[in-house]
């Protein structure tokens, strides 16, 4: 009796055996024409990111200048040591960084946000040409934006400073006034104004997530006796969580690596008192100015370590705060 | 209780609360728009204000100039000199120290006539000017016509490669079985969000190595290797065409690519489109790369560095400055109210649905 059921096993092993085989003539051809149109993204993957950014981490171990190439020297972790303990540059770059991010993300969410819940609103008129208006700066080339917002809120005669003099009859114009770009304590303030014209690309997902909300919890609510203060904290905002999370987690990512702002306006000095030179600047300044790449290439892989520990943090609050309606996470 | 809420407060019909509530978030939107493009009205008018009048403390809000008075061949600048308890538009003929001799430009025959006072403490009349012509020095200043021409080299020729490769990529992941195909998926839309820097060093330095530093090849030959935000996109896109049509196409045995060329590109010209709008506002906005590898080039330049240049040589002309920032932001902004609806389901199919 012990031969048979050994056959039958070796019979239906051969039939799955065979199919599989036929199905693998197929499905190899459909791997390999798979292969063949993301091999575009497999090649730029490896030329563009993967190789690079290991290089990166092998030029961080060399004193290394790219216009005398040859004279490139091993100094083994050298350069981390540098960045992390004895360039006090590096810390306070970062930390002028993070302290611009709490100040212009908040606001640019909220603003954003804000925003959002104004053109969902069903007592708006004109909702799509508001929202056409609100979008439009942010199609306007950031140089220009940036230098727009540097007359407009320049301390003698930018309208900004002129119109809260005449509203306020405070002096505001001046070199006692209202110095935006040079007084240390305003700057960040003005570099977050310039962003608030960026606002329509995260106007724009805020309104659609808003129109995701179901209406019949509205109108539950409603029911119940529920103002709108208390629909919008108890069920638009805990809906929307996961639009504001990946913002917030798109807007960290983005303000490490702010740049354009402070090069245009004042070459990267860090105009005023060194508190606009940011990590980027200062990334930049080492790596294109005196070109020192092994340097430089510390800096780059440090900003990846506390871009990913950023995001790890992000996502490990966000167990407690971002509502995923039906889903596990 | 709630009810007995709701009933006092029906003292206004529901009607008359909603036009209430109409007027007041209508009027409230207004006033934010109005505070959020103050700085657009703003450049907009310095941009043709007169040379003279942007450096000038005093001077009006709108473009305009000191008005002057003809008299017997000669120029003379007007006044508002207060005169008997008001205030009248005279022209200085003659200034002296206590008294000066003025000439009343609506009656020049009079002749000049003395006023006791110092004409130093008088404020000057302006009339509306507008320089048109600020748009043209700003221009030929910066030479605009070579920024452009090198704009829209760089922002076409990157959007063809993106979109095409973007397109390939997406369909292979939207269509084929590839093994580990989701892990390959989760890396590509990781690298959105790599910051750039760290695969800049080595790459600037391969780039400098070959020549190509101070060309436009480093910024324009990656582009053909596909971007992570646009595959997604049309990923999304072809996910939703059903596959009969091309489950025909491939009874009649057309191949894959045949397929991809005659019926998927064309079928999805919208999300193309959307991609292509993207990417060439993308580039034409990009400034760190150019920055860097167009350094010392500035016959090579596009917009934003050439106007981050320009900036830096013509920080005193303020009118210049501004005018040359809206020319550079026309063409975005012609080419938005054209296809916002393009653009703004764009944007929520990239970043909503991730």
């Amino acid at each position: 009796m012990a031969p048979l059921p050994e056959l039958s096993s070796v019979l239906r092993s051969r039939t799955t055996a065979t199919q599989r085989r036929k199905l693998s003539k197929l499905e190899k051809k459909e791997i390999r024409w798979g292969l063949f149109f993301i091999s575009p993204w497999i090649i730029g993957f490896l030329l563009f990111y993967l190789l690079p950014m290991l290089a990166s981490f092998g030029f961080s171990l060399y004193d290394f200048n790219p216009a005398v190439p040859d004279q490139a020297r091993f100094v083994g972790f050298a350069n981390w040591q540098r960045a992390l303990f004895q360039d006090a540059e590096v810390w306070l770059s970062l930390r002028r960084t993070l302290h611009f991010a709490a100040i212009s993300l908040p606001i640019s969410l909220l603003f954003a946000l804000f925003l959002a819940i104004l053109l969902n609103s069903e007592h708006v008129l004109g909702k799509s040409v508001y929202r056409t208006l609100f979008y439009m700066p942010t199609m306007i080339p950031l140089v220009a934006t940036v230098l727009i917002w540097n007359g407009v809120l320049n301390e003698q005669t930018g309208w900004i400073n002129v119109i809260i003099e005449r509203l306020t009859g405070i002096r505001a114009t001046g070199t006692q006034g209202l110095r935006w770009l040079a007084d240390p304590n305003l700057v960040y303030y003005a570099y977050t104004m310039f962003g608030l014209w960026g606002v329509g690309n995260a106007m724009i997902i805020f309104l659609a997530g808003l129109q995701g909300v179901p209406t019949e919890l509205y109108e539950a609510a409603q029911i119940d006796g529920a103002n709108w203060f208390q629909r919008l904290i108890f069920i638009t905002i805990p809906l929307i969580t996961p639009v504001i999370f990946y913002q917030l987690v798109l807007g960290v990512i983005g303000s490490l690596q702010y740049f354009l702002a402070p090069f245009v306006l004042n070459g990267g000095t860090g105009f005023p008192e060194g508190m606009t030179r940011f990590f980027m600047v200062y990334f930049y300044k080492q790596s294109f100015s005196f070109f020192s790449m092994g340097y430089g290439a510390t800096l780059a892989w440090l900003m990846l370590i506390i871009a990913m520990i950023i995001t790890v943090v992000l996502f490990g609050t966000s167990r407690f705060w971002v509502f995923y309606a039906g889903e596990e996470r | 209780m709630i009810l007995s809420r709701r009933t006092s407060g029906n003292v206004l019909t529901k009607s008359t609360r909603e036009a209430i509530a109409r007027i007041a978030l209508t009027s409230l939107t207004l006033a934010v728009l109005a505070l959020f493009l103050i700085p657009m009205v703003y450049g907009m008018t310095t941009a043709v204000k007169t040379d003279s009048q942007i450096a000038k403390t005093g001077a009006p809000w709108w473009p305009a100039r000191e008005r002057t008075f003809e008299y017997e061949g000669k120029a003379y600048d007007v006044y508002l000199v207060p005169i008997d308890g008001e205030i009248r538009e005279l022209a200085l003929y003659r200034p002296g120290r206590q008294s000066s001799l003025f000439i009343d430009p609506e009656n020049p025959a009079a002749g000049p006539f003395e006023w006791q006072g110092q004409w130093r403490q008088l404020e000057r009349v302006w009339q509306l000017d507008i320089q048109w012509g600020n748009f043209t020095r700003a221009w030929n200043t910066i030479n605009f016509p070579n920024l452009l021409r090198n704009t829209l080299m760089y922002a076409g020729i990157t959007t063809f490669g993106a979109v095409l490769s973007a397109a390939l990529v997406a369909y292979g992941f939207a269509r084929f079985r590839i093994p580990g195909k989701n892990i390959l998926f989760m890396i590509m839309l990781s690298t959105v969000i790599l910051p750039g820097a760290v695969t800049l060093i080595p790459t600037y330095f391969v780039f400098l190595q070959i020549g190509w530093v101070g060309t436009w090849l480093p910024l324009i030959v990656p582009a053909f290797f596909s971007w992570g935000t646009n595959v997604f996109l049309l990923r999304q896109f072809f996910l939703s065409i059903p596959r009969d049509l091309e489950e025909a196409a491939q009874i009649d045995g057309a191949s894959p690519l045949r397929i991809f060329f005659s019926i998927i590109l064309p079928m999805s010209r919208p999300a193309l489109t959307a991609v292509a709008l993207f990417h060439f506002f993308w580039a034409w906005n990009d400034f760190f790369g150019p920055l860097i590898y167009l350094a010392g080039h500035p016959d090579k330049f596009p917009i934003t560095v050439g106007l981050t240049a320009f900036n830096n040589l013509y920080s005193q002309s303020t009118n210049l400055i501004q005018a040359a920032s809206l020319i550079s932001a026309v063409i975005p902004i012609v080419v938005f109210f054209f296809a916002q609806r393009i653009f703004l389901e764009g944007v929520v199919i990239t970043n909503i649905e991730k």
